[in-house]
């Protein structure tokens, strides 16, 4: 060839020699890069490939259903189709969220919110639950134009009951993102529904069951081509309540439209039978997706209906509380029985004159008649002897200023003051016309109902304190076997008998001769204390109709029935409803009366059938539920 | 000289290792093919079956490069190149476009690539123009056969055809470097340059940032990772590691399978192909193609002329330049351009022009024996 010598023709061979060692190392580079990959990190990407390859479908469990006392169902799930977006699957997301705001009509800015939630793109995302039928066909017939999507059918809270009882049973909704931090939400997910009131969400650990779920394998697409494995979910554990759904009705019922609470237990093991609240809520609407307008009208409802009057309420008790001062009066020996103190309408105390409720006085009164006709002078009497801190150590004696432990979330416990507590607080000294006041249940002393009906029921059955409780078994779902929760008994009041019994006869005669003359049954005898929390600080004339609503006093009456041996506590309250002995007095016997009168009802076959319990040891299992 | 005579003696001299290389190759390739392929239903004729009709094509092509003497071939380098230059202005007017690059002359069904036999054009072009008068000094080495290859390359860049381009620079490099510049510097340069290609790469290419280098790739080639954030090179390196040391299995390769793996007939063949076989198969593909760069290189030493050597290189440098940067893409050593697997990728235009070329090499080495007659 022209041009080309031989020696140029054997430097190409020469350099093609190095070259072939060049591309000899390149190679033996990609085989390193390749032993890398499928060697060294070969674990790593399968894992990641089986990631790519599967979901994980949750399949939620059957809540839990909740029975009355009586088997009358109270909560159970009814079928509901959900519609949830996995953000990977999807390949236009404005497109299909518009695809979704002409199909069936959703909120462009919800759904974009629900979309960017926590919980990675892999994570279906709930969009809109309890789709009706017709918007389920209607996605469904669209599915291949919408990658992404899913519709499932799902179990969805029902409460048949609705109003009654929404404050004990509660409610439940989707778990928070604050609560997924907590170790008891652990083994949760987003979405995840869980009780957020009530015994719903103290006993959730039994309700909610565990999640099951579906591995599926699906394309690039996110469709999914089949069931890899499947683990089935397990239903929650059912609960059976210390409630009778007839009697709490009826509470509800007689409060109407005022607002208070009302507290029945039974005093021989502390079962509540009923608890009311008003105003209440729907708890089926509260178990749904709530708008803001919706949840903003709740919330600023003045009647604050998503409080719990009977555990959270805390009010002056008044009155009522003379049933712990007079105990306390009695065993700290203050008085005996059959001292009498002079009632003239009024207790100087100082440059003050604290005034009784009856202008004129009762004149001279002993113990008995200082119970029967709520005479405040003679509690200002003996309380201004005992003190503050003696005060203070009885009404914790009753149970007052700490939680009763009924299995309701967020119960308050009132205040039991003293000058530590003063000072604590209020940065201030104690002033001696406060224990004036303290001693018939004013100035800075307040109880909840449950409080109160704890200490009629620890009364009623000669001084044992029960915990009040809400759930009496639990139906083991995995076992089948009916669980009985323990009667928890706090302890006996360290109260003699004779002063019980004093107390008893006293109240026995509120009822009969005394100011709650309007709660006097044929049917049954009651024994009970009326009370009139003052509001204000001022006395006002509570009767006085051109007083304001607003103003009025909070009538108390507090009883039991019958009389020597009680079956039933009730504690009422109503707000601004004037005396006890007349607002509240005729509704605690409305309700009694119902009570002693209620046939048997017939029994759930699924609810326990002894009802023999463990004996009550007042150590074990102390907070157990709370 | 004797030429262009096939003898019984030259048949017994047919280098059936040579051939049963390349078969091997195009064997796994079809099955690899049919693996990611089977289930499409909605086409009327299915790849892997247009694939074999491929093969076949370049089977004819490899023939014929095979019978006409090289030298008679190479005098047509410069026409052929005209007649290139002319298809690939052709492509760019009335070119399909898919993937946002106008790279397909449409003829029938079926989509010619000019670009991949650009490739080989290119190689008979510059080991012509080295070989046909004495070049001497950089200007004759270096600059004269850069600008006969800048026609070719800028219109290919128009496409844009980022793959092709970068191919065209390796085949100018690595026949430069064979004939040598008579510069030290400018030799080492370039060798350096050829070697350290990949690390480079990563060095430079590894520091700017995610948008940096979408922007520039943008630029370059709208093809790059239409899915963005890396989803493709990221897929493709699962499918490749998750292959572990024995694979998934025949038709078990998830990540192809359930299309999390993009184009896995084409580009991204190497990794269906490592996902179902595992790190054995692997080695037995990379072990099948070293012995097919060893066999061109014993012919490109031993050929008879530097013509011979020099279109041997070429060849050489075409394929394992394009099996290099497509390895590399598919395990993420490489930003991810459109060059496919010689011999593994489906695609008509480069399974032909692979061939053809394959031809030519073994042509340069039945020549080499001819010469005893």
């Amino acid at each position: 060839m022209a041009g080309i010598g031989h020696n140029e023709h054997q430097d190409y061979q020469r350099r093609l020699r190095m070259a072939k060692v060049v591309i000899l190392l390149v190679i033996a580079i990609l085989g390193f890069r390749l032993w890398q990959l499928q060697i060294h990190d070969g674990s790593h990407y399968r894992e990641l490939s089986e990631d790519n390859r599967t979901r994980a479908v949750v399949r939620e469990p059957a809540r839990g259903l909740i029975y009355d006392r009586n088997g009358v169902l109270l909560a159970n799930n009814v079928p509901s189709f959900t519609l949830y977006v996995t953000r990977e699957d999807v390949d236009d997301q404005d497109a299909l969220v518009k695809e979704l705001t002409t199909l069936i009509g959703l909120d462009e800015d919800v759904v974009g919110r629900k979309l960017s939630a926590r919980g990675g793109r892999f994570v279906p995302k709930k969009i809109k639950d309890w789709l009706t039928l017709r918007e389920a066909a209607v996605i469904e017939s669209n599915r291949l134009s919408l990658p992404g999507i899913m519709i499932q059918a799902e179990s969805q809270r029902n409460y048949p009951a609705g109003t009654t009882g929404a404050h004990l049973i509660g409610y439940v909704g989707e778990v928070s993102a604050l609560q997924l931090e907590r170790p008891e939400f652990a083994e949760l997910h987003l979405g995840s529904i869980v009780g957020q009131y009530g015994v719903e969400s103290t006993f959730d650990r039994f309700l909610r069951g565990r999640a099951g779920e579906r591995i599926v394998e699906v394309d690039a697409h996110g469709h999914e081509k089949r069931t890899v494995t499947v683990d089935k979910p397990q239903a929650g554990d059912d609960l059976y309540l210390t409630i009778d759904i007839r009697l709490q009705r009826l509470a509800e019922e007689l409060l109407g439209e005022e607002f208070g609470a009302i507290v029945a237990i039974d005093p021989t093991n502390g079962e509540v039978l009923a608890l009311a609240s008003r105003p209440a809520f729907d708890p089926n609407v509260l178990s749904r997706e709530l708008t803001r307008p919706q949840w903003e009208e709740i919330v600023n409802d003045e009647g604050h209906p998503l409080t719990n009057r009977a555990t959270q309420g805390q009010y002056p008790p008044g009155s009522t509380l003379k049933i712990v001062m007079g105990a306390a009066a009695l065993e700290t020996k203050t008085v005996e029985p059959d001292t009498d103190v002079h009632c003239a309408g009024g207790f100087r105390f100082g440059r003050r004159v604290y005034r009784d409720w009856k202008a004129g006085g009762h004149g001279k009164v002993d113990f008995h008649g200082a119970i029967v006709d709520s005479c405040d002078v003679y509690f200002y009497t003996v309380g201004n002897r005992m003190g503050i801190e003696t005060m203070a150590a009885y009404m914790r004696l009753f149970g007052l200023g700490r939680k009763t432990g009924i299995e309701l979330p967020s119960e308050r416990i009132g205040i039991v003051p003293t000058p530590a507590w003063k000072k604590r607080v209020k940065q201030e000294i104690w002033l001696p016309g406060e224990t004036i006041s303290a001693s018939i249940g004013q100035g800075y002393v307040t109880v909840t109902p449950i409080q109160m009906a704890q200490v009629t029921a620890a009364v009623a059955n000669r001084g044992v304190l029960y915990r009040p409780h809400l759930v009496r078994a639990i139906m083991e779902r995995r076992s089948g076997r009916v669980q009985e929760l323990p009667v928890v008994a706090r302890g006996r009041l360290k109260v003699r008998s004779e002063t019980l019994d004093l107390i008893r006869t006293a109240m026995k005669d509120v009822v009969t001769d005394g100011t709650a003359k309007r709660a006097n049954s044929p049917l049954v005898t009651i024994a009970g204390k009326t009370g009139t929390a003052q509001t204000a600080s001022i006395r006002i004339d509570t009767e006085d109709e051109d007083t304001p609503k607003k103003l009025k006093d909070h009538a108390w009456f507090v009883s039991y029935a019958p009389a020597d041996e009680a079956r039933i506590a009730v504690a009422v309250l109503v707000e601004h409803m004037g005396h006890g002995g007349s607002a509240a007095a005729p509704l605690a016997r409305r309700l009694i009366e119902t009570y002693v009168q209620l046939p048997p009802a017939q029994r759930d076959p699924r609810e326990p059938k002894s009802v023999a319990r463990p004996p009550v040891d007042p150590e074990r299992g102390k907070d157990q539920h709370a | 000289m004797l030429d262009g005579v096939i003898t019984n003696r030259a048949l017994d001299h047919f280098d059936w290792r040579f051939i049963g290389v390349i078969g091997a190759i195009l064997l796994l390739s079809i099955v690899s093919i049919y693996s990611i392929t089977y289930t499409q239903s909605d086409v009327d004729i299915p790849i892997y079956a247009k694939q074999v009709l491929w093969i076949l094509v370049g089977g004819i092509a490899f023939g014929a490069m095979l019978l006409v003497d090289y030298h008679k071939i190479a005098r047509f380098a410069y026409p052929l190149y005209a007649v290139m230059l002319v298809l690939l202005v052709v492509v760019l007017v009335v070119g399909k476009t898919s993937h946002g690059a106008q790279r397909w002359i449409p003829i029938g069904p079926f989509a010619f690539q000019p670009s991949e036999f650009a490739k080989l054009v290119l190689v008979l072009v510059l080991a012509t123009y080295y070989t046909s008068a004495p070049r001497e000094g950089w200007l004759q080495r270096v600059v004269m056969p850069g600008l006969i290859m800048a026609p070719a390359l800028l219109l290919i860049l128009r496409q844009p055809d980022l793959g092709s381009s970068l191919s065209f620079v390796a085949i100018y490099i690595a026949i430069m470097l064979v004939v040598g510049v008579r510069s030290k510097a400018l030799d080492l340069i370039l060798l350096f340059s050829l070697m350290l290609f990949p690390f480079v790469w990563e060095g430079v290419w590894g520091a700017l940032h995610d948008y940096q280098r979408e922007r520039i790739m943008a630029f370059l080639d709208p093809s790059y990772d239409t899915g963005g954030k890396g989803y493709h090179a990221l897929q493709s390196r699962i499918a490749i590691g998750s292959g572990e040391l024995l694979g998934k299995g025949l038709y078990g390769g998830t990540q192809s399978q359930l299309k999390f793996l993009p184009e896995g007939h084409t580009d991204f063949v190497f990794a269906v192909y490592a996902e179902e076989w595992g790190f054995v198969g692997v080695l037995l593909l990379l072990g099948l193609f070293v012995a097919l760069i060893l066999l061109c290189m014993d012919i490109a030493e031993r050929a008879k002329d530097p013509l011979g050597t020099l279109l041997a290189t070429g060849v050489i440098a075409m394929i394992s330049f394009s099996m290099v940067i497509n390895m590399g893409m598919t395990m993420g050593m490489f930003p991810i351009v459109g060059i496919p697997l010689p011999l593994m990728s489906y695609g008509g235009s480069v399974t032909v022009a692979t061939l053809a070329a394959l031809g030519l090499l073994l042509n340069i080495k039945r020549r080499r024996l001819s010469l005893f007659y």
